[in-house]
């Protein structure tokens, strides 16, 4: 690690003097500012730092709001009713934070997306991909134990419904969902152990993150070609080309999350999560938040046993599974081409998946009626066709187009012929 | 010359046996008390003492009338009572046994052909079902029907169509007399 190059004669005594001993600088030298980053990145590469600047803005609204919140089933209600009436800036804390939820999983699925379609699985980056994977799954707790906490109808079926999944599990089912309970129906004990492990996840998502860009700086990002970077000619100095890059793709999202939270902000909410929970009476038609839509599309698909296996086990497996699949892909692609512009076929065929997500999530977001409930089995069975099937066969059949021989070489030699 | 060093590693091999055996043999006693340790913090969050010291219901029959259903609370649950028609209990015990997802007999599900009762969750994921009031869908079989992923139960509680693999589950309860309950 080289130590940064300080102008200022008086800061580097200082600076010096701490580095000495707590090497603080040369680290965000290292990481920050000479970190040597591909050249030719686009704005695709912005979401893995803007979901990192959500986890922040989440963290924060959360522990404020935390401090007028009351994880009782009598109270939670009306203190989250306080927050929004009486706290000065409350309101504004919880729209930061509720939308917050939505903002980091649109983030986070766009960088998910960018992964799958740029190749960033591959190797040597199999591992940081697979903590990307585990983040999802821990995002994924932490957003259903929060949305249980302002305690209205949908937040008590949503913890109805998605810990009775664990009732799916032969012999021990029954006791698990107790013991997840803390009774014989979700009540205070639940409440009250979903706000412990709500404030808990946040950090565990935090050192996770941690690992995920030590992985990252081990062999640095990918990059839209997909070349492994050669020389120096195939870098630039993370600051200040990226930092000014990310800064201006922070601007823009900030322009979307804050018109969210100050135009609309029960936009991606259900009205019905104000009224309060009612353990007598589920809604008339109960939907989770539009990022669990495609996942509970899966789980409602199987409406029939497979020999033994009862539909709702098959459900449950499948809706982790759809999810926990993403662990395999780095194996699944064969392919030794990286980015989806030189595989004309998978290009395709990541496209067709895209589109599949998204029907999953319309059919999620309807009751289970009619023509919606085939065209979910269909939507379902594909999702996993397209791992399972698509990529491996693909990776070894499709004829890749010729790469250019470096990342530098692709901007000063004539582009590969019909990349885009 | 040969035969020394022969035998120094000898013993050297069976220093480092006996050393594994005794780290292998610490950490797994080692393993076990940090299991044995977590048990407590798992049990916490089992149903507590207060929780588990089973309040039972008692309910009054008398003010239903035929046809009607009311839901009573029996630990945080709703528990479904309804007085069925003939017509109910005649549909109810016709049904062919065999064809269904989880086969019983009406006559396994009730004490008293008239009065069905029931826990109220769906074996599905745990929504309520609706079929308690005038209005309510009863689902294609007269019985309940639940809103959240579609299952249909018949005019027994058992499920006939949609994804819960089970029937409405039975408490036990007993007729303290012609007119009231006693569930738990």
């Amino acid at each position: 690690m080289t130590k940064p190059n300080w102008a200022a004669r008086a800061v580097k005594g200082t600076v010096d003097w701490i580095d000495y001993r707590l090497p603080v600088f040369t680290f965000v030298n290292h990481h920050l500012v000479e970190y040597p980053t591909p050249r030719n990145l686009n704005y695709w590469w912005n979401f893995g730092s803007l979901a990192g600047i959500v986890l922040v803005i989440m963290i924060a609204t959360g522990i404020f709001l935390a401090m007028n919140y009351t994880p009782h089933v009598d109270f939670a209600f009306a203190s989250v009713e306080r927050i929004m009436r009486d706290v000065n800036y409350g309101w504004l804390m919880r729209y930061v934070h509720m939308n917050g939820g939505s903002m980091f999983f649109l983030l986070v699925y766009i960088h998910l997306f960018r992964g799958l379609y740029y190749g960033s699985y591959k190797a040597p980056r199999e591992i940081l991909w697979i903590i990307g994977v585990f983040l999802i799954f821990a995002m994924m707790g932490t957003a259903f134990v929060g949305y249980v906490l302002p305690w209205g109808q949908m937040s008590f079926w949503a913890a109805t419904v998605i810990t009775s999944m664990f009732s799916a599990i032969p012999l021990v089912g029954e006791s698990i969902v107790n013991w997840l309970w803390g009774g014989f129906a979700v009540g205070n004990p639940t409440l009250n152990r979903f706000f412990s492990l709500h404030y808990l996840l946040p950090f565990v998502i935090f050192g996770l993150v941690f690992i995920h860009l030590w992985a990252l700086h081990t062999h640095k990002s990918s990059n839209p070609l997909g070349v492994e970077v050669k020389d120096e000619q195939d870098t630039i100095p993370f600051h200040p080309y990226y930092t000014i890059k990310d800064t201006f793709g922070f601007g823009v999202m900030m322009v979307f999350y804050m018109a969210v939270v100050f135009f609309a902000p029960d936009m991606f909410g259900e009205t019905i999560n104000y009224v309060k929970a009612n353990p007598m009476q589920t809604p008339p038609h109960i939907v989770p938040e539009w990022y669990f839509l495609p996942f509970y599309a899966i789980l409602r698909a199987i409406s029939f046993d497979v020999w033994f296996i009862p539909a709702k086990l098959i459900g449950v497996v499948l809706m982790g599974g759809a999810v926990g699949i993403l662990i395999f892909m780095p194996w699944l692609d064969r392919s030794p081409v990286r980015s989806a512009r030189f595989r004309p076929i998978y290009k395709q065929f990541f496209w067709i998946f895209l589109l599949d997500c998204l029907i999953l999530g319309y059919v999620g977001a309807k009751p289970p009626e009619g023509a919606l409930i085939a065209i979910g089995q269909a939507a379902t069975f594909y999702y996993f066709f397209h791992f399972i099937v698509i990529v491996p066969l693909v990776s070894v059949l499709e004829k890749p187009r010729s790469l250019p021989a470096s990342i530098s070489a692709a901007v000063t030699k004539a582009p590969a012929k019909g990349a885009s | 010359m040969t035969e020394t060093v022969t035998t120094v590693t000898t013993e050297e091999d069976e220093g480092e046996t006996r050393r594994d055996f005794l780290l292998i043999a610490t950490s797994a006693v080692g393993a076990v008390g940090a299991a044995l340790a977590a048990w407590p913090f798992i049990d916490t969050m089992n149903p507590a003492a207060d929780t588990l010291a089973l309040a039972s219901t008692e309910v009054d029959l008398s003010a239903i009338e035929e046809g009607q259903a009311i839901t009573v609370v029996w630990r945080g649950k709703p528990v479904f009572i309804r007085k069925r028609t003939v017509a109910e209990i005649e549909s109810a015990e016709k049904t062919n046994v065999a064809d269904l997802p989880d086969p019983e007999e009406d006559a396994k599900r009730v004490q008293k052909p008239e009065w069905l009762i029931m826990v109220g969750i769906c074996t599905h994921l745990g929504c309520i079902p609706l079929g308690q009031k005038a209005g309510d869908p009863r689902g294609e079989f007269g019985g309940w029907f639940c809103p959240c992923h579609g299952s249909h139960y018949d005019t027994s509680g058992r499920i006939r169509k949609g994804p819960a693999p089970n029937n409405l589950a039975v408490p036990p309860y007993k007729f303290v007399d012609d007119e009231s309950i006693k569930i738990g």
